[in-house]
């Protein structure tokens, strides 16, 4: 009896860094053309294609004109950082509504080089001054009501942790930033490989503090693509493909209910936290049961909240969780284990596919030298601001 | 001498500056922007509220890089003024980690944004430490 899950049946992520002599659609293109192979199928089997690029002006169509034009509806989605997950998600629901049995996800982008992506630039005063906007605001306000950066956003929200519960430090923030480095010496895909000491990551150049530049997401390009498929058409195809594929436990995403102040500073933490345990009730998993995590660390500030709303550690012990060690590679609950956006890097739409493609080889038994032992269960989790979260659960095929 | 002008609509100047928030007539949620609705209850009545002008420091930031044009470094902070949170540069202070710090109590104070073509003074809010 086929059942309602949904199934990875192939995945792939192209090396993060910079594509000088690429365009946006030529990373789109090898990404799809990875996930079609590594599934073992085609763009003629394909009942949707959901795609997503934000900062460029790139569409599924464009791609399909150098992949595989079959007609097939294209959703062309953008939902922030979470823009990946929500082509994942777009393509598992459509196949949950039986209305394809295979569809493609694909995320690119071209950051190599860029700037800040938020309060990068701001305008001039005018000349005259007069009020405008849902503020009435005589002239620009970044800068002069506190930041629209993201490194200062993501700033505050890892001091306002630890004002809420203590024990935050520069330092302890850092320490983060360390591991994730360390973590990405392992992995060839990653935009930088290479160890930072604390030392080098505290003294590196400060860009809001306390995120120094090492502990910031890095620009860079890539693309990542899936092919999912639904159990009834799995069971159809070879055991080789069952074998590999990767069940999708759990696909959710969440928006942040209005709460004090969220308008004021994001709230990061409210729907990641109605995210996750939406993610967990529909897995029947608990955070207890997952073999690694990769979640949104956009700054070193970001991933210590993540423990807490994703609750791998109790409410408020975000802090004590990290220094016992359990993200670390051959800790407790490894988070990160690519080394997450500050060493991987963060092409911005693909993130949300790159980090599911993550966890799903490890779950395959096909992640090289930093390989997990016996991993069965991962969790990956993105934010994009404004808000949007995307956690997805995956496990490994029983046979 | 033209009158100074608020850098924002939300700040009254005078003679006891202070900000003034959309309050839901329904739910009480307060927001700083002009409103379709409230988020919250999805009302859409609301009255004018005067906020506290003295509040704690719930987070911050001391931004480094930022937008060419814009002086560096600065605070950025979430002030938590008697329950409603603002959000604000925190002004009159050494931009350090020594000197600024969750949970320091601060106040409203007035800054010059600089005058127009016409001579028109803007004046802009932020929050000093409380001595």
């Amino acid at each position: 009896m086929a059942s309602d899950d949904v199934w990875i049946l192939g995945i792939t992520m192209t090396k993060f860094g910079k594509h000088p002599t690429k365009d946006v659609i030529d990373l789109a293109a090898e990404a799809t053309m990875g996930a079609l192979a590594d599934a073992g199928v085609t763009m003629r089997e394909m009942g949707l294609l959901a795609f997503g690029s934000l900062m460029g002006r790139a569409s599924g169509q464009m791609l399909q004109k150098q992949v595989g034009q079959t007609g097939i509806p294209v959703y062309n989605v953008s939902n922030a950082c979470a823009t990946g997950a929500t082509a994942l998600r777009v393509c598992h629901m459509a196949i949950r509504a039986g209305d394809a049995d295979f569809g493609l996800a694909v995320g690119v982008e071209k950051l190599a080089g860029a700037g800040l992506l938020a309060g990068g630039s701001r305008g001039d005063d005018s000349k005259n001054w007069t009020p405008s906007g849902r503020f009435g605001a005589v002239g620009p306000i970044d800068g002069r009501i506190g930041t629209e950066t993201m490194p200062g956003v993501f700033a505050q929200i890892g001091l306002e942790y630890g004002h809420k519960y203590g024990g935050t430090s520069f330092e302890l923030f850092a320490k983060i930033s360390e591991k994730n480095h360390a973590h990405s010496t392992l992995n060839p895909l990653a935009a930088y490989s290479k160890r930072f000491t604390l030392d080098q990551i505290m003294n590196d150049v400060m860009i809001a503090y306390p995120n120094t530049r090492p502990m910031c997401s890095a620009n860079c390009d890539g693309a990542a693509a899936a092919v999912l498929v639904s159990d009834a058409k799995l069971k159809t195809l070879s055991l080789e493909q069952q074998r590999r594929a990767v069940k999708v436990s759990a696909s959710v995403l969440t928006t942040d209910p209005w709460e004090e102040a969220c308008q004021v500073l994001p709230n990061v933490n409210t729907l990641t936290r109605q995210a996750a345990t939406q993610a967990y009730e529909k897995a029947g998993i608990g955070p207890e049961d997952l073999d690694l995590v990769e979640l949104h660390d956009c700054f070193a500030t970001a991933e210590l909240v993540h423990y807490d709303n994703l609750m791998l550690c109790p409410e408020g012990g975000a802090v004590d969780f990290f220094n016992s060690g359990a993200t670390w590679r051959d800790g407790k609950t490894p988070v990160n284990v690519s080394g997450g956006l500050e060493s991987k890097g963060h092409p911005i739409a693909a993130t949300g596919i790159a980090n599911v493609w993550e966890v799903a080889t490890h779950l395959r038994g096909e992640a090289g030298d930093r390989q997990l032992p016996d991993a069965r269960v991962g969790l990956a989790h993105v934010i994009g601001l404004g808000n949007a979260c995307g956690v997805h659960i995956l496990e490994r095929a029983a046979a | 001498m033209p009158q100074p002008i608020p850098f924002v609509e939300y700040l009254v100047l005078g003679d006891s500056p202070h900000l003034v928030a959309n309050e839901c007539t329904a739910c009480g949620a307060r927001f700083f922007d002009r409103r379709n609705a409230c988020a919250n209850c999805f009302a859409t009545g609301f009255r004018k509220v005067d906020i506290a002008t003295e509040g704690e420091v719930r987070a911050f930031t001391i931004v480094s890089l930022a937008a060419p044009g814009i002086p560096v470094p600065f605070v950025s902070a979430t002030v938590d003024c008697a329950g409603t949170s603002v959000r604000a540069n925190l002004i009159n202070i050494d931009p350090t980690p020594e000197a600024v710090h969750v949970g320091m109590k601060v106040r409203l104070a007035l800054q010059p944004v600089g005058a127009d073509g016409s001579g028109v003074e803007a004046v802009n809010f932020g929050f000093e430490p409380q001595r």
